[in-house]
């Protein structure tokens, strides 16, 4: 049935069906975006307004009785007044059987519950030049065999080839504290970006509780920093060699979600910049009011603590932190939503607070609203203190085909 | 005294109660005997285009597939994929219903490769923005309501029986329900959602009925109209096809990746 479909046809519809109900062909969203900075820039190269258009493709191809599927998603932002940027965020093969799937290519994979950070995803690299709430990921390529049984599913990763931890430009707002050293990078093991790195998860559900238990082996995916030596102020980032066992789970009982990640990180012998070895978790609860007096209107109720047991020297800004937050959906014909939080530091005083709305316009567009707003952030936080001058807006409209 | 009210009241009641216990029955037997009826059909899979009207007559349209599984025993599961608005196309609502307990749910967001498990406690709450409530589109197990048995009346020409069910489930946004089920082919025509208050909220007609595999009978369009509200929304159902060949493993949370 499915072969009747001819490639012209695929090539003609934006959308086509096959009998057994996958959808094919090509899709994606050009979006433009405008981000405004309330107060003057300290560095001489950075603007208070940058604006950009970012188009992300997509073509997907299935075949085989929808047993096997080609996917290819692409990325490219086009910045006035930055340099631009690429990526291939998916370029992957499945092949799916009865109690096994094998996933090759490039690819995305999300692990974990909680919503303030992800520590336990650690497949993919952060693109912190695309957003600086790290939601955003390169494409990791990678081989992965699922293996699907009554007791859960394990997976199994080979990830060939290393993606560097994208950061913002130098003449961008929002950038790393400390300059870092363009093009320069630091490995721990000789191979260096070839290092072929391990992964497997076991994931699984009983009753209310999903949960997954997971073990990485190779170049970490947060790099420390060392001085880069030609310059006073300059760093290079240095990737280590580790281990990390993480945990998620989330319990899901009426109204409550009930959320915890943890890992355990053994860093290299030689590392330079961290700890040898640390627990991190987040744990976290979420309280949903559904169909407000009739109105279809949710508000949820969000909160989560974090804690890192390197303090100060955490790479990440999660060392000791609270967030709290509202998540509001209309559920109307729009799709209206918005989520407000803040983020506590429960060291000192730093907060960021935080809004998003998105809207449908019409089918096709989306309007996207972010705002944030540091205050009071101490210059003791190693990783924040940087932005007490960054607060912004940004509005991105986006079409989707 | 006291004794005389008693047995006053207890001779008032005995007629109603025999009625109504008999009702109860009656009203039981028809659900079920629908019920019975659609046993067997394994797994279908449809496409089913959504389109929404707001008290001015604006539209707006949504393209979705849903692929369902018989689950013997206990509830249905089904897969409901959403390939418009273009912003939510790729994102997929996995549901596992059950006869007794509260329904599992996840959702898988193409953006961020990520499935979420949800609260299946939202019941009433519109789906895709529709006059369809979750509990509307969710499995209807014979075990999530009670049921009476009221009339028989003629609708549109067809003989139905008339039965009110009362939803068993916590947090629904219904008091009851009244069906017109079809006396021939044992499908709703018509439902009559009264909300918390007990008012009338919405009506559902269904029209166009086909039989498939020579047994099991689908309706390819069905109208919700809002009373309180004055919108509504349209179902149409196209490209049915029964016993695919779907199994467990097409509904699991590794499926769910995998839809395009």
């Amino acid at each position: 049935m499915f072969r009747a479909i001819t490639t012209s046809t695929l090539l003609v519809c934006s959308l086509a069906y096959s009998q057994l109900g996958y959808s094919e062909g090509f899709s994606g969203n050009v979006s433009a975006k405008m981000s405004m900075f309330k107060n003057e820039a300290v560095a001489e190269n950075q603007d208070d307004l940058y604006s950009s258009i970012a188009f992300q493709p997509k073509y997907t191809y299935v075949w085989d009785n929808n047993r096997q599927i080609f996917g290819i998603e692409l990325f490219a932002r086009v910045n006035e007044s930055l340099p631009s940027t690429t990526d291939i965020r998916e370029l992957s093969w499945i092949y799916s059987a009865d109690d096994w799937e094998i996933r090759g290519g490039i690819r995305k994979v999300f692990w974990g519950v909680t919503e303030s950070q992800h520590l336990v995803d650690i497949i993919n690299q952060t693109d912190f030049s695309e957003s600086f709430d790290g939601e955003e990921k390169l494409g990791q390529p990678m081989l992965n065999l699922a293996i699907i049984q009554d007791w859960g599913t394990l997976d199994l990763f080979v990830l060939t080839g290393f993606r560097e931890r994208r950061f913002p430009d130098e003449n961008a707002r929002l950038g790393f504290p400390l300059p870092i050293t363009n093009g320069a990078v630091k490995y721990e093991s000789d191979s260096e970006d070839r290092h072929i790195d391990y992964a497997a998860r076991w994931s699984h559900y009983i009753g209310d509780w999903d949960f997954g238990l997971s073990y990485f082996y190779g170049t970490n995916r947060e790099p420390g920093f060392v001085p880069s030596g030609n310059s006073a102020n300059h760093v290079v980032p240095i990737y280590e060699i580790i281990h990390q066992v993480g945990f998620d789970v989330q319990a899901t009982i009426e109204n409550w979600l009930w959320k915890l990640e943890a890992i355990y990180r053994d860093g290299a012998k030689d590392a330079k910049s961290a700890e040898h070895a640390f627990l991190a978790t987040t744990a976290g609860l979420e309280y949903s009011f559904f169909d407000i007096d009739n109105t279809g209107v949710d508000v949820g109720l969000v909160a989560e603590v974090s804690y890192d047991e390197r303090g100060d020297a955490s790479t990440t800004p999660f060392q000791n932190d609270s967030m709290f937050g509202i998540r509001l959906a209309l559920n109307d014909e729009q799709s209206t939503d918005a989520l407000v939080g803040v983020i506590y530091d429960n060291d000192g005083k730093g907060k960021i607070f935080s809004m998003e709305a998105n809207r449908r316009i019409g089918e096709d567009f989306k309007l996207t609203l972010n705002g944030y707003l540091f205050t009071d952030i101490s210059s003791a936080d190693p990783l924040f203190y940087s932005y007490g001058n960054e607060d912004f807006i940004e509005f991105e409209l986006g079409y989707y085909y | 005294m006291q004794k005389i009210v008693l047995v006053i009241v207890v001779l008032a009641l005995l007629p109603f109660n025999v009625f109504s216990a008999d009702a109860g029955k009656r009203g039981y037997e028809i659900a079920k005997e629908a019920d019975d009826r659609d046993v067997g059909w394994k797994d279908s899979t449809a496409q089913v285009v959504m389109t929404l009207r707001n008290k001015r007559g604006d539209e707006s349209v949504r393209e979705n597939r849903m692929r369902s599984l018989e689950v013997p025993g206990d509830g249905d599961k089904s897969i409901i994929i959403f390939d418009s608005p273009a912003d939510v196309k790729g994102t997929a609502f996995l549901s596992h219903t059950h006869a007794k307990k509260s329904d599992d749910q996840w959702l898988f967001l193409p953006a961020l490769k990520r499935i979420k498990r949800i609260s299946s406690s939202n019941k009433s709450g519109p789906f895709m923005g529709s006059e369809f409530a979750y509990e509307d589109i969710s499995s209807q197990e014979l075990e999530k309501y009670s049921y009476k048995y009221l009339k028989d009346e003629v609708v549109n020409g067809k003989d139905t029986f008339v039965i009110e069910r009362i939803p068993e489930y916590k947090k629904s946004g219904y008091s009851k329900q009244l069906v017109w089920i079809d006396k021939e082919i044992y499908q709703p025509l018509k439902v009559e959602f009264y909300d918390r208050k007990k008012t009338l909220l919405k009506t559902l007609t269904y029209h166009d009925y086909k039989q498939y595999v020579n047994k099991y009978w689908r309706s390819l369009r069905m109208e919700m109209n809002n009373h309180q509200t004055g919108k509504s929304t349209t179902l149409a159902w196209k490209s049915y096809e029964f016993q695919t060949g779907l199994s467990d493993r097409d509904f699991d949370k590794n499926a769910l990746k995998r839809m395009r």
